[in-house]
């Protein structure tokens, strides 16, 4: 093949390369500029977990140890202890519940199957992912970072319908 | 001070020629290109290579003894860190492992879900490849581009499973749950739109003359000697053997669908970039056809004493309750023999093999992963060629270090 061919050739696959590039200018940007923008979470999103309360404020947990079996990385540590006040006076629904619930992120993988194993819906997945911490320690998380009535949950996600386009309709958590 | 060189393994032999022009280099463990923490120990004279020598392990966790210590539905969490381009894979290949032992039934519904997922999953993880293996050789823009398109695909993962990169969607007898609303109508959304994003890959790179002058006639593996390998999946059908499980050993239905097993006859990084390319519409032809299907029905094996009971039925029914606890707490029994299931992977073959002793854990859990085995043809195919050309070719095997090392 002769030179002038070579550069014609070479300048012609460069020219088409470079018109795709150029399409995309005016088009719609799929990035999303986190932090400044929330990013969008499916319904089913398994982020940091979240105890759940009843109607009267009471933990729903009845420390019946079913997630901390469940957990393949052994990372659910909980105390039992009984409450014997009157029920609506209880820390939780049951007369028994978990005085220490302890999960330890650093050992987490975020499989969801201590909320598959709960059989009393205590224990769900919230949306909060920003879990990155300076100290190792930190990562201890207790009742007081998980209960849902404690736990501050991030701006920077909004969850999207699930019956509906990834990113034209969002839902309030 | 003299250090003494007379125990040291060889391939740290200290060469004390001054006329001798052969320099051994490390490539590797930060390289960019070897995609992971893989170390490759170079030969070279001049520019060209005499001898490769792979050193693999630094990512290596221990998985396979992991899985004695786990419960069987505890180890599929596990398996989704081996291959973590194609997690859902690596569940198929575990979880239909274990319902041979088991001998269950799966329902149909669930077996369509897995092969769509399964497929799209396939497609998510060539996308990667296609991304990294052209930034390696220099066009960046695809990488852009290819991740984007992944990012859908991994929406709908996310969406169907609430995990991105480690879904665990696959569970024993069936799926995790079923498929939220609206998901068919996502999948069309994606099936209408790739082929459009496939050809524009096709015109950045297909038709881009660097790109065939780095893939062409580089990394040469013959038909025969890819065999002796032991090499599969898109790198073998790259030397034009058409060895595709989905064919020749169907799995989940996939005797049901119509799709072709792309070949290509160059043996060359070129070949193998064709067939990664084809394989990706033929994936869209099975994800459209699998999406068809999905017909309502059960999503898991009725199997009381393996499968969590119906969450609802759980809370009302004294018997699922028990079950519930029974599988929780102390996992199931699975009858004691030896078990080997292989599917394809994007990789190549993907086999596991697991002895059961009775009991609810399993006694040796052994992975066939693609990765590894591809790896090892690598040496046989950068002898003789260019420095700049091992990050091509190593791009070209298309290989995932979690689950070399594992
Ligand atoms: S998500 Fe998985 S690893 Fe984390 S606490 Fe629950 S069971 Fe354990
Ligand atoms: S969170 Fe649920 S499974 Fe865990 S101890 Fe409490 S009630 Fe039992």
């Amino acid at each position: 093949m002769s030179i002038i061919s070579d550069i014609v050739e070479s300048t012609k696959s460069i020219i088409k390369g470079m018109s795709v590039t150029f399409s995309y200018i005016p088009k719609a940007k799929w990035t999303v500029q986190y932090p400044e923008e929330p990013v969008t979470l499916q319904p089913r999103y398994r982020g940091q977990h979240l105890l759940h309360v009843d109607e009267l404020g009471r933990e729903k947990c009845v420390a019946c140890y079913l997630c901390a079996a469940a957990c393949p990385s052994d990372c659910i540590y909980i105390v039992a202890a009984d409450d014997p006040r009157a029920p609506e006076e209880r820390t939780g629904v049951d007369e028994r519940y978990a005085e220490v619930y302890n999960i330890d992120y650093g050992r987490c993988i975020f499989c969801g199957y201590c909320v598959e194993a709960c059989p009393k819906d205590a224990i769900t997945h919230g949306y909060n992912f920003e879990l990155s911490v300076y100290n190792r320690a930190d990562l201890l998380k207790t009742k007081d970072d998980l209960l849902i009535t404690k736990q501050k949950q991030s701006p920077n996600y909004r969850v999207a319908f699930s019956d509906e386009d990834v990113d034209s309709e969002y839902k309030e958590v | 001070m003299s250090v003494s060189t007379t125990n040291l393994p060889p391939q740290f032999e200290v060469v004390d020629r001054p006329l001798d022009t052969q320099m051994t280099i490390s490539m590797g463990p930060q390289h960019p290109s070897t995609h992971g923490v893989l170390r490759l120990e170079l030969v070279l004279d001049g520019e060209m290579i005499v001898k490769c020598t792979p050193d693999i392990g630094y990512l290596h966790t221990g998985m396979e003894k992991l899985f004695e210590y786990k419960k069987y539905q505890q180890g599929i969490v596990i398996t989704d860190r081996m291959d973590y381009l194609n997690p859902l894979g690596n569940n198929l290949a575990y979880v239909m492992a274990v319902e041979k032992l088991l001998g269950l039934e799966i329902p149909e519904r669930a077996q369509t879900i897995r092969v769509l997922m399964c497929e799209m999953q396939r497609i998510a993880s060539h996308l990667v490849w296609l991304g990294t293996h052209a930034l390696d050789i220099g066009a960046m823009t695809v990488f852009f581009y290819c991740f984007r398109e992944r990012e859908k695909i991994l929406n709908m993962i996310e969406a169907a499973s609430g995990g991105r990169l480690t879904p665990s969607y696959f569970r024993i007898g069936g799926l995790m749950m079923d498929l939220p609303a609206g998901f068919e109508r996502r999948v069309k959304q994606f099936t209408d739109n790739f082929p459009a994003a496939l050809d524009e890959f096709h015109t950045l790179l297909s038709g881009n003359r660097i790109f065939q002058n780095r893939t062409k006639g580089v990394g040469i593996i013959s038909a025969e000697d890819a065999i002796d390998w032991g090499i599969t999946g898109p790198s073998l059908r790259g030397s034009g053997v058409a060895l595709d499980i989905r064919r020749s050993n169907p799995y989940s239905g996939y005797e049901n669908y119509d799709f072709d097993i792309p070949i290509e006859h160059g043996c060359d990084v070129w070949a193998r970039y064709m067939v990664r390319m084809r394989e990706m519409a033929e994936s869209l032809k099975i994800v459209k056809q699998a999406a068809s299907r999905l017909a309502p029905g059960p999503v898991k094996a009725d199997a009381p004493k393996v499968v969590l009971p119906d969450r609802e039925a759980m809370k009302t029914h004294m018997d699922a309750l028990i079950h519930h606890f029974l599988i929780v707490a102390e996992g199931f029994n699975v009858p004691a023999g030896e078990v080997y299931h292989a599917i394809e992977g994007s990789k190549g073959e993907l086999g596991v093999y697991i002895r059961s002793e009775g009991g609810a854990k399993p006694s040796r859990v052994h992975v066939r992963g693609p990765s590894f085995v591809n790896l090892s043809a690598l040496p046989h195919m950068v002898n003789g060629e260019m420095v700049a050309d091992v990050v091509a070719i190593i791009g070209s095997i298309d290989i995932v270090l979690g689950e070399i090392d594992r």
